[in-house]
């Protein structure tokens, strides 16, 4: 599986928490995602979506996704277009709620990735190809189990398709 | 070789020895959702294939969060989630219960050794009863409704031993914030902690809820207490389910041991806009506050309006702030207004709200105005947190609240409890 798009770097770089990417006040006005995606970031950078529109790799320092459990976080961020977050670390809720909606999350070194770096993610070969300042980062990849969630969708593709969990 | 708690209780629910590490599927005990979280589980439970209800009585619904609902589209989630307990038949516990995190021990659904799964960050609240229980979002939710089953990565253990008696006016919540503050919100991500020494032996249930409560502030997947006798007692009252107090082996492996000394410990605050930012009362002493809260998952127990209560009989809020109390469940209300807390509270010039999150989450009652400095007993002060991305949430004890709504700033409870 892979990837192209040029980075985003949100104006935070660690501890972006989920009452960040989608505030309190909006999960509870908004049930339809798309009409969520649009307040994406709100409290954080008011302008996030005009400014990064079109782009699909969000890049983040340590413990992306931290505080409260809301799935209205990864939804939101994927109804605005992301498909990918490569951070140095997650936050563990916010990790399984974003894998399960198919979500592409990797753990690597970030700081010498740059907002509009031209990104090529390679899932397969565990490599994250930076061509605007040519180098590459290599991550480990996915245990099979998570691979292939992505590979269906979300988990829910997954538990479908296999009656259960097969591991 | 030993095993730690956690190690212990997801073996037992896998039925296979499992070490930190591993992934392994296993029998959730309970489970649950609260008004934020539960219209997702619904709607995927329903693109899940012949989905039915697993076991209709290891899951519950509470609105809390939003409750009773302000405006009609909460009104529309809160009655998505009725027809939807109604149909399968499941537990609801509707507006003025509680917080989720009060109304689920209390309603005898937890007990030691048990493993619960809930679709709230916060729901590690109940490691305080020897059980390892964890918060994750709406699909994992769903899949345990319909499969009884999650799949789990084995923690690490970080084991925080507490020792040393707390002075006078430094509470459960100033070691917890202490902590926060020491090993940071990442501190502890993918790990469980176990909270052990004489400090934790010597609190109250009350008081033990509190800490627990807030080791996801440091990013723990659960917060676990070893089973006494206080413990058994308070699951006596509450819980008919079969107890299983779980220990840790004296050889179990812990990847970190962190000691610290209680009676070292001051009275802390959470300054804006993250829980680890973190400083002595004394510090921020003095800054001008507008509203004060007492109430939430972390300190809206009857302790915790007892301490206010101590502090505030025969005295008056300061004219210039607003104070507002949400107690953390019907049951807490009834004996509170039994004791006659809840008339001290009003007479001091309290605004005393219904049983549920109240103005924590920011979706209704006490949202703060620009630039306004709030102290609150809550557990998380991020930016726009109340409703309001340009207040600012300093997090602190009962005790600390309730002296600093009196002055009208904040104030170091020390000197001011008998």
């Amino acid at each position: 599986m892979r990837l192209k798009s040029r980075a985003i770097r949100l104006k935070q770089d660690n501890d972006v928490n989920t009452d960040y990417i989608i505030s309190g006040r909006y999960k509870f006005q908004i049930q339809d995602p798309k009409e969520l995606a649009k307040y994406v970031f709100n409290d954080l950078e008011p302008d996030f979506l005009k400014r990064t529109g079109g782009r699909s790799i969000i890049i983040a320092g340590s413990n992306f996704g931290c505080g409260s459990s809301r799935e209205q976080a990864p939804l939101a961020l994927k109804y605005a277009g992301i498909k990918a977050i490569i951070a140095k670390s997650f936050a563990r809720i916010f990790y399984r709620n974003a894998f399960n909606l198919g979500i592409i999350l990797i753990e690597a070194e970030t700081d010498d990735i740059a907002d509009m770096d031209e990104l090529e993610l390679d899932l397969d070969a565990g490599t994250l190809k930076n061509t605007t300042k040519d180098f590459e980062v290599k991550f480990n990849p996915l245990p099979e189990f998570m691979e292939e969630v992505i590979r269906d969708g979300s988990i829910v593709k997954y538990f479908n398709k296999h009656g259960g969990f097969q591991f | 070789m030993g095993k730690t708690i956690a190690e212990k209780i997801l073996s037992n629910h896998a039925e296979r020895d499992l070490k930190a590490g591993d992934l392994a599927i296993c029998k959730v005990d309970f489970c649950f959702g609260q008004d934020g979280t539960s219209g997702l589980i619904i709607d995927s439970f329903s693109e899940l294939k012949n989905s039915k209800v697993a076991e209709k009585d290891n899951f519950c619904m509470v609105i809390d969060h939003s409750a009773p609902s302000p405006n009609e589209r909460v009104s529309e989630i809160h009655n998505k989630m009725r027809s939807f307990a109604q149909k399968h038949k499941i537990n609801m516990y509707d507006i003025g219960c509680g917080v989720c995190h009060q109304v689920i021990p209390e309603g005898g659904h937890v007990t030691c050794g048990d493993l619960i799964v809930g679709a709230d960050s916060h729901t590690c609240t109940y490691g305080a009863l020897n059980a390892f229980s964890t918060g994750m979002g709406s699909t994992d939710l769903s899949i345990i409704v319909a499969s009884g089953k999650t799949w789990f990565k084995v923690p690490e253990t970080v084991k925080m031993m507490i020792d040393g008696e707390l002075a006078k006016g430094v509470y459960s919540k100033d070691i917890i914030l202490h902590i926060t503050g020491d090993v940071k919100s990442d501190g502890c991500t993918y790990k469980a902690i176990e909270f052990s020494g004489e400090t934790i032996k010597n609190l109250s249930m009350d008081a033990r809820f509190t800490i627990s409560n807030m080791a996801i502030e440091v990013g723990a997947k659960a917060g676990i207490m070893g089973a006494d006798e206080k413990t058994f007692d308070w699951l006596e009252k509450h819980c008919r389910k079969p107890c299983k107090p779980v220990r840790s082996d004296d050889d179990a492996i812990y990847s970190q041991i962190k000691v610290y000394d209680a009676s070292k410990i001051v009275p802390m605050v959470a300054k804006p806009h993250t829980v680890d930012n973190t400083a002595t009362v004394e510090e921020v002493s003095g800054l001008k506050i507008n509203q004060g809260y007492i109430g939430t998952c972390t300190n809206g127990r009857l302790e915790d309006l007892r301490i206010a209560v101590s502090i505030l009989k025969n005295k008056k809020v300061h004219p210039d702030v607003r104070f507002l109390v949400a107690p953390a469940s019907n049951n807490i209300y009834l004996e509170a207004l039994a004791e006659g807390l809840i008339s001290c509270l009003i007479e001091s010039g309290a605004t005393i709200l219904p049983p549920g999150c109240g103005p924590c989450v920011g979706t209704h009652q006490g949202v703060p105005s620009d630039g306004e400095v709030v102290i609150s007993t809550a557990n998380r002060n991020f930016k726009g947190r109340m409703g309001n991305p340009k207040a600012f949430i300093y997090l602190a004890s009962p005790a600390t609240v309730a002296v600093s709504v009196i002055n009208g700033k904040i104030t170091d409870p020390r000197g001011y409890v008998k």
